[in-house]
């Protein structure tokens, strides 16, 4: 297992080579070993869950929604997309609308807030059974109790995968197995929380802009 | 609800602009009463306009008639002139009939003269009884009446010599002689139908002048003389002569005879109606011509007064208007739907107008004419328009389909280019690509169904128009052979049948454009008529930015959204006292932009008070709250123009050192310099200033303006958390020495206020500052806590 966190500046640009969104200019991606440009984009694509920052709402069930696309493993059954709407923490407020399951989104998803777009679109990528998980500072417009129930479901529920986190906030990554500091594209700085206070300086100012000297010193 | 979400939401132009084509009015009626009310003011223009528009239609439809008149004149000049010929022939060859005979020979057969010829002892017996033989010949044929074979001739000459005496015939005198000769010559005359000149020419003069009178013909005088001329051509002339014959034997005629007879175009009357004519289509131009001018220009003039006048009307909206209503339809009815009106206005009241009016014309003059054309020309026009009615009425449902599919397939390409990365990543091109296809497929089908029968319209008009020419000409040709009508009358209606098939589709287009902007003018009068907000005429109190002390009170403050079943704020107190940093913080939906859209007076407070220095915002106008106010919100707001200009922003007086001097307070100034033209930098749409540099721009622009009040609401969510820490300390700079209210979630940022409000549904369920509210243990600790969440 494997988690890793990354902070500042050119975080999204790094996170969007791995699905080949765009390649890297010089040097490797590997994936399990391989080079991500020796993947067909299916294969490659079959192993990442992505959650864009902007939750992607297509005009459909929440279902359909929830079960978009293909991973190579078949059709979704019903049982898993409801478990992956529960360990969104969507199972509340899906349930409680009109159709339930069946709701058509409108378009854009207009006819749900910006959090429960975010916990459908993160539902998306928990369905897909994925080896990788990319959260493109997908969390923003929870709030902080959604989403550290969310973040620990998710952590109980994807055992094996890895996951990387785009994040801005301290709290959100804090308890990473490594956190990659970049700034200005350089990295400079990795490791847990607590090894970064003590060796990177800019970690140390990101984390003091958030939160007390007393309050790092509890955790 | 707030103000800012709506800036979010981008207009949808593009697809509203789609959907609209097929809008219709809800109340066609109401609505164009309530246009032509507010068109009220260029009411004469319009008049003129229409009028001119009637004229023309009029004067096109009197051209035909013209036209009518102008083809006879030049067929004339085509054609044998029948009725002088017939005419001509019918004097010449009806000249040798036995009335007119016996009147010059005035034969005396009197028993007296009868007796003398029976007594007269030179005669011989022999020609006695000849004579008395024809005689009773005569009386038995006709009963006295001498008539019938030129039995005189036989009459022995002796004889004649008694029984034709010296006559006169009308005061001409005709000698016994004469009357011998001429008896001898018609003696001669084999066949009375194929007289020869030889034949005419043995007859004395003057009974030649009473034979064949002179006669006049259209004013040429044709002499005796000239008649025998014409006889010899005219002789052994059959019914199935050819033209080119009948031509080469006129040409022989005398030339006064030439001239009565032979086709002839009248020159000066042809001029004389082509002149007209043309001064009819000139005039008819000119008319339209001045009519358009000035229905564009009371269209562009009308549409100019609505924009100007919705212009006006924003600002006198009141902010809920705004949260029921998206930008984008707003938009819509500035600019699309005035350019709607101005446009359809323009093509189709005059057009409406003068197509009536044609119509209704054609009608009257094609009856005028000939009511038998008439009825041909309208019925074979309206088997046409029935043809295409039924087409119409098919082809409609095809429309509809073909414009929903479009938009399916629209929706459809525009949420798979907007989640791309999602369809990508997710391995949904297969799924998407399947989609596109089978809505593509639909697009398809409904495209050639639908074009397919829009394109039968234009041969179907074409087959229309042809149809009625047909028709028109089959039963014109009909009539003008029976004599009833002339040809000039079938090429009249021929125009006829054009005036009157185009003014039905001119109708039909004019109904449609109006229906649309009857739709569009109903959305623009409907924003034009929304409740604005309560006028401030009467409130004189004003408070002066420099004399104001920084005290804010809340008393009991209720306020409801209109469309709000339950208050947003109840029951709300609080007291802000000078200088002091005021947060307020709460669960999305607690109120908290809420509460700053009332402290603005954006909206009216539905009970309660607000009180600036101890006087009640209700005794302040809009603009003075305005005025003491400054805010940074969340969504920097930055137009097109230097950093300089945006800084300044609305202010007066700015010297380029105070906005050096904010610039540099704020943190900005390194940035600054590093760009192009510095100050003078043009912000545009491009990435090149971060949204933490935005920020800190809107914040210098807060600088500058010096107010009492200050307004943060959620003023660093955009920002990241490095670039926060300079936004934080440009912003405790920007607080200083001001009343400031501080909107956030991040409660990183408002530990150090002086006072915090915990606002939920509503209510503030605890204030105090950091330190007490984290010692109460209550929701402000849970909310502080959640941030820090761990698993």
């Amino acid at each position: 297992m494997h988690l890793l966190d990354l902070l500042v500046h050119g975080k999204s640009t790094l996170i969007n080579l791995i699905p080949r969104f765009y390649d890297a200019t010089s040097g490797e991606i590997l994936v399990d070993g391989i080079n991500v440009k020796d993947y067909t984009q299916e294969l490659l694509h079959n192993k990442i869950g992505y959650i864009p920052q902007r939750a992607v709402i297509f005009s459909d069930s929440v279902k359909n929604n929830v079960s978009y696309g293909e991973n190579g493993k078949g059709k979704k059954t019903d049982e898993k997309i409801k478990q992956a709407i529960e360990v969104a923490q969507a199972k509340e407020f899906v349930e409680k609308m009109e159709n339930g399951y069946e709701t058509q989104m409108a378009e854009g998803g207009t006819n749900v807030s910006g959090g429960q777009k975010q916990r459908i679109s993160i539902a998306r990528a928990i369905a897909r059974d994925p080896e990788i998980y990319i959260f493109d500072d997908s969390f923003s417009a929870l709030d902080y109790k959604t989403n550290s129930i969310l973040r620990h479901e998710l952590k109980k529920y994807t055992k094996d995968a890895t996951t990387l986190i785009v994040a801005q906030r301290i709290g959100t990554i804090m308890n990473s197995d490594k956190i990659l500091v970049l700034e200005n594209g350089n990295c400079v700085g990795q490791g847990t929380h607590k090894e970064l206070l003590k060796n990177c300086e800019v970690y140390k100012q990101i984390a003091l802009s958030q939160l007390s000297e007393e309050e790092l010193e509890n955790e | 609800m707030s103000n800012n979400e709506q800036i979010k939401n981008p207009p949808r132009m593009g697809r509203m602009g789609r959907g609209r084509n097929f809008e219709k009015p809800k109340n066609f009626k109401k609505a164009i009463k309530r246009l032509f009310k507010e068109l009220k003011i260029f009411k004469v223009l319009i008049i003129i306009a229409l009028l001119l528009a009637t004229l023309g239609s009029i004067l096109s439809i009197i051209a035909p008639d013209r036209l009518s008149d102008l083809t006879d004149e030049i067929s004339k000049g085509l054609v044998v002139k029948k009725d002088n010929l017939e005419i001509l022939t019918q004097n010449i060859f009806g000249a040798l009939n036995e009335e007119k005979i016996e009147d010059i020979l005035d034969i005396d057969v009197s028993e007296d003269t009868i007796l003398e010829i029976m007594t007269s002892e030179d005669i011989s017996e022999s020609d006695k009884e000849k004579f008395r033989e024809i005689l009773e010949n005569a009386q038995e044929n006709d009963l006295g009446n001498t008539s019938n074979d030129f039995s005189f001739i036989e009459i022995p000459k002796n004889i004649l010599n008694i029984i034709l005496k010296d006559t006169y015939y009308n005061g001409m005198k005709i000698s016994k002689e004469d009357k011998i000769e001429f008896l001898m010559a018609i003696s001669n005359i084999k066949d009375e139908k194929s007289i020869s000149k030889k034949e005419v020419d043995e007859i004395p003069e003057n009974i030649q002048k009473i034979l064949l009178p002179d006669i006049t013909i259209d004013n040429i005088k044709i002499s005796t003389k000239d008649q025998i001329l014409v006889l010899e051509e005219l002789n052994g002339i059959s019914q199935d002569i050819s033209t080119e014959e009948l031509y080469s034997k006129i040409d022989k005629m005398p030339e006064n005879v030439q001239k009565a007879i032979k086709p002839f175009m009248d020159i000066d009357k042809i001029k004389n109606i082509a002149l007209f004519l043309a001064g009819l289509y000139v005039t008819s131009a000119l008319f339209t011509f001045i009519q358009s001018i000035l229905m564009t220009d009371v269209a562009n003039k009308f549409a100019r007064r609505l924009r100007s006048r919705i212009s006006n009307k924003i600002n006198k909206l009141p902010l809920k208007y705004f949260d029921k209503t998206t930008t984008g339809d707003i938009l819509s009815r500035v600019t699309n739907d005035v350019d709607t009106i101005a446009q359809s206005m323009n093509q189709s009241l005059a057009s409406l107008v003068s197509s009536v009016t044609l119509f209704l014309g054609t009608i009257i003059m094609m009856f005028y004419t000939n009511y038998i054309m008439a009825i041909t020309a309208i019925l074979s026009s309206l088997i046409g328009f029935i043809f295409m009615f039924l087409i119409l009425g098919k082809s409609q449902k095809y429309f509809i389909a073909r414009q929903k599919e479009l938009g399916k397939l629209n929706g459809h390409i525009e949420e798979i280019y907007s989640g791309l990365n999602i369809v990508k990543v997710y391995n949904g091109k297969k799924e998407s690509d399947e989609k596109f296809d089978e809505l593509n497929e639909k697009v398809y089908d409904a495209n050639r169904k639908s074009q397919f029968l829009s394109g039968l319209m234009p041969p179907l008009m074409n087959f229309i128009g042809n149809f009625g020419y047909v028709a028109v000409c089959i039963v014109g040709a009909i009539l003008t052979m029976n004599d009833i009508i002339t040809f000039g009358v079938i090429v009249a209606f021929i125009t006829y049948v054009r005036l009157f098939t185009s003014p039905l589709s001119q109708i039909a287009q004019a109904m449609t454009s109006l229906q649309s902007t009857a739709a569009a003018s109903e959305r623009v009068f409907e924003f034009l008529d929304e409740e604005e907000m309560p006028l401030q005429e009467n409130i004189k109190k004003r408070l002066n930015p420099s004399d104001v002390k920084g005290k804010i009170e809340f008393e009991n403050v209720i306020f409801q959204y209109e469309n709000n079943d339950k208050p947003t704020i109840k029951n709300f107190s609080a007291v802000a006292l000078p200088g002091q940093k005021i947060a307020i913080v709460g669960p999305t939906g607690a109120g908290k932009t809420t509460m700053v859209n009332l402290l603005m007076k954006f909206y009216d407070i539905n009970s309660g008070d607000i009180k600036i220095d101890g006087i009640s915002t209700k005794e302040l106008t809009r603009e003075n709250i305005h005025e003491l106010f400054t805010m940074v919100l969340q969504d920097t707001w930055l137009f097109n123009g230097t950093i300089k200009e945006n800084i300044i922003y609305n202010q007066e007086n700015i010297k380029d050192e105070d906005v050096e001097k904010v610039c540099k307070a704020v943190g900005l100034e390194h940035f600054i310099k590093t760009l192009p033209k510095t100050y003078d930098y043009l912000l545009g749409d491009n990435d090149s200033v971060s949204s933490g540099q935005k920020q800190l721009i809107t914040i210098a622009r807060a600088m500058l303006q010096k107010t009492p009040f200050l307004i943060l609401d959620e003023a660093t969510s955009n920002v990241d958390t490095r670039t926060e820490e300079m936004v934080q300390i440009a912003m405790d700079k920007l607080t200083e020495g001001k009343t400031s209210f501080i909107i956030a979630h991040r409660l990183s940022t408002i530990k150090n206020a002086d006072l915090i409000l915990v606002i939920k549904d509503g209510n503030i369920i605890e204030q105090g500052n950091h330190e007490e509210l984290m010692n109460q243990k209550g929701f402000y600790v849970d909310l502080y806590n959640s941030q820090f969440a761990l698993e």
